[in-house]
């Protein structure tokens, strides 16, 4: 008896244990980050000589910061907006629909997700020139290129996201709107799109930020004296290493933060996700 | 209200036919009821009345209209789902309003007919609760109450009670029965539920591997079944092979010598309901047919005792007593006589 339940405990404690270590590795480098940005002197060092608030003074002053911000905030917007108008289509038909090639074309959405960024960013590289040689057109470095790319990035959260919602739906539910006198259409927009919005919003969620710091992809993809804030930061650390790049840090993080809990508040994502 | 006409629909997916060549005529105001086991074709045969199954030939007719080629939307059907299927992002309300938002029913008119259709299935105080807050008899009845309120031609039931809890579905059952005989409104309803089939229907189908077996009164199919699927599937019976050997005599596999009633020569089964088959005293009158048995097992019920009796090596019957002080019942093991009349068992012959 004694045994048994000195078992549980010994196994409650592991699983206590094994979550605080998780929760520390995730948690210790945002603490890390945002404690630096506080720092007073310009080389990090341990213990601070004191603490300063003029690392964020400094970063509305930087053009490259603020622009990057602009750009990055530009880019992620219309991506997302671009990425949900093809990717909510897309998962309705391969949910609702039967044809050969099916499995084919899911996996093909979603590998922007599995392919390392990097991959991908060199292979648009390598196609936007050709296609600029073939074409004519200047899609090198060009801003339309860019949003193009990051497009890929949002299609597989909506497609993953979108089809989670679809199949988790009673298919009952359209075919009674429709005895009830709704077409198609109406169908659609009256009750399935109100029952796929958690996960519209979710995929616009994590699309949005897996689009604003995407780093590796948008380095062959920006022209000159165009960066996205990702670029920006790598730039700056190219050069100095003082806490202003922890200051943009913490931004960045309270302005993702902020998006989510605005975003939870009308929609459960956690529901979703 | 509308008279439903379904003449030689047949529906195939590839080489099955889930529904082969099926003709129905429902009356106006009448209540019937599509009975088999799963798989019969019964549920695609309310599809097809519906509108979601397109029949590969055969016609539907409502009122006289030809409607096989009309989408859902445009039938004026209403519809129960098995799982019930309302609206979760909408209020009870608005789930009730949606058919008459379809339908382009003045504003001014909808609260109205809305409060109208929520009374009539006694929930007018949950109008503003959302589904997932009202429990499944609940939902059931505003899956009801949308469904009458832009009075339907026709209404179609799909196994509506099968997620209610037993004790539940039998008030249910004689509510909705009651609601429809008031509305007058022509129904079809669909389930696999024999006792609610007898409950609710004013006539059966009885359907399997796509075809009707045969249609009537609960009468008709249980005094009268057409062929050994429907004495068994409605009621029970005993069934008992052999042959008969001349006009009026009937030999079974275990060589008993059995009369009965019509028949020719050839091989046949006897069909016998449990409950019309006596236990007989000692003083009993005589019946046509009197076997001497031995109780192998014996179930009691509450209303009624099981006995299986053997009265060959080859046959084992079931007999249903009613369970009353004055007849005791026989203890597993001992010997019992059994009687019938030869009109009593029916005869399937190919």
């Amino acid at each position: 008896m004694t045994g048994r339940i000195g078992m549980r405990m010994l196994g409650r404690l592991a699983l206590n244990g094994a979550a605080t270590l998780s929760m520390a590795y995730l948690l210790l480098p945002l603490f890390f980050v945002t404690w630096l940005a506080f720092f007073a002197q310009e080389i990090p060092s341990f213990p601070p000589d004191g603490y300063s608030l003029k690392w964020f003074r400094a970063v509305p002053g930087n053009d490259r910061f603020v622009s990057g911000f602009i750009l990055s905030l530009q880019v992620a917007s219309i991506a997302t907006l671009l990425g949900i108008s093809i990717g909510v289509p897309a998962a309705v038909c391969l949910v609702r629909m039967k044809f050969t090639g099916r499995e084919l074309v899911s996996s093909l959405l979603l590998l922007p997700l599995v392919v390392p960024g990097i991959v991908l960013g060199i292979a648009l590289y390598v196609f936007h020139v050709e296609t600029e040689i073939l074409t004519e057109i200047p899609i090198l470095g060009s801003i339309g290129g860019l949003i193009a790319g990051h497009v890929l990035i949002v299609i597989p959260w909506t497609v993953r996201l979108v089809t989670a919602s679809l199949v988790g739906m009673d298919r009952a539910i359209e075919e009674a709107a429709q005895s009830l006198g709704a077409d198609r259409f109406t169908t659609f927009r009256r009750i399935t799109l109100p029952s796929i919005l958690p996960g519209m919003v979710a995929a616009a969620m994590f699309g949005f930020i897996s689009s604003f710091g995407n780093l590796e992809m948008s380095l062959f993809l920006v022209g000159p004296g165009r960066t996205t804030l990702p670029i920006a930061i790598l730039q700056y650390l190219e050069w100095k290493i003082d806490p202003t790049i922890a200051a943009v840090s913490v931004l960045q993080i309270l302005f993702i933060g902020v998006a989510m809990l605005l975003t939870d508040r009308f929609v459960k994502i956690s529901r979703v996700v | 209200m509308a008279r439903l006409q379904l003449t030689n629909v047949t529906k195939r997916y590839g080489e099955m036919k889930a529904v082969d060549d099926v003709s129905l005529d429902v009356a106006n105001g009448e209540f019937l009821v599509l009975l088999g086991p799963s798989g019969c074709g019964k549920t695609t045969t309310l599809r097809t009345i519906a509108g979601f199954v397109e029949p590969t030939s055969g016609s539907v007719r409502l009122d006289g209209k030809d409607v096989t080629d009309l989408p859902p939307w445009k039938r004026n059907a209403g519809l129960v789902f098995q799982s019930y299927a309302l609206f979760p992002h909408l209020t009870v309300s608005q789930n009730v309003a949606f058919g008459l938002e379809m339908r382009k029913i003045p504003k001014a008119d909808m609260p109205a007919r809305i409060a109208e259709a929520l009374r009539l299935v006694r929930l007018d105080h949950l109008g503003e609760r959302l589904p997932r807050q009202l429990s499944g008899g609940q939902q059931q009845r505003v899956a009801l109450a949308r469904a009458l309120v832009f009075r339907p031609d026709i209404l179609l039931l799909d196994e509506p009670l099968s997620n209610l809890d037993a004790k539940l579905r039998q008030d249910v059952r004689v509510e909705i029965r009651e609601l429809q005989r008031k509305l007058g409104l022509t129904t079809v309803m669909v389930t696999h539920d024999q006792e609610e089939a007898l409950t609710m229907a004013d006539r059966l189908v009885v359907m399997s591997e796509g075809r009707i077996r045969q249609i009537g009164t609960q009468h008709d199919l249980y005094e009268r079944p057409a062929d050994r699927f429907v004495a068994d599937f409605v009621g029970r019976s005993n069934f008992i092979d052999g042959t008969i050997e001349a006009p009026g005599r009937f030999r079974s596999g275990g060589g008993l010598e059995i009369a009965c009633g019509e028949g020719r020569t050839g091989t046949a089964t006897l069909a016998l309901r449990p409950e019309r088959v006596a236990v007989l005293g000692s003083d009993a009158a005589a019946t046509d047919n009197r076997f001497e048995g031995r109780v192998e097992f014996l179930s009691y019920l509450g209303a009624a005792i099981d006995l299986h009796v053997r009265i060959s090596h080859a046959e084992r019957v079931i007999v249903q007593l009613p369970n009353r002080p004055e007849n005791a019942p026989p203890k597993i093991g001992d010997a019992v006589n059994l009687g019938w009349n030869r009109e009593t068992a029916r005869v399937f012959q190919d």
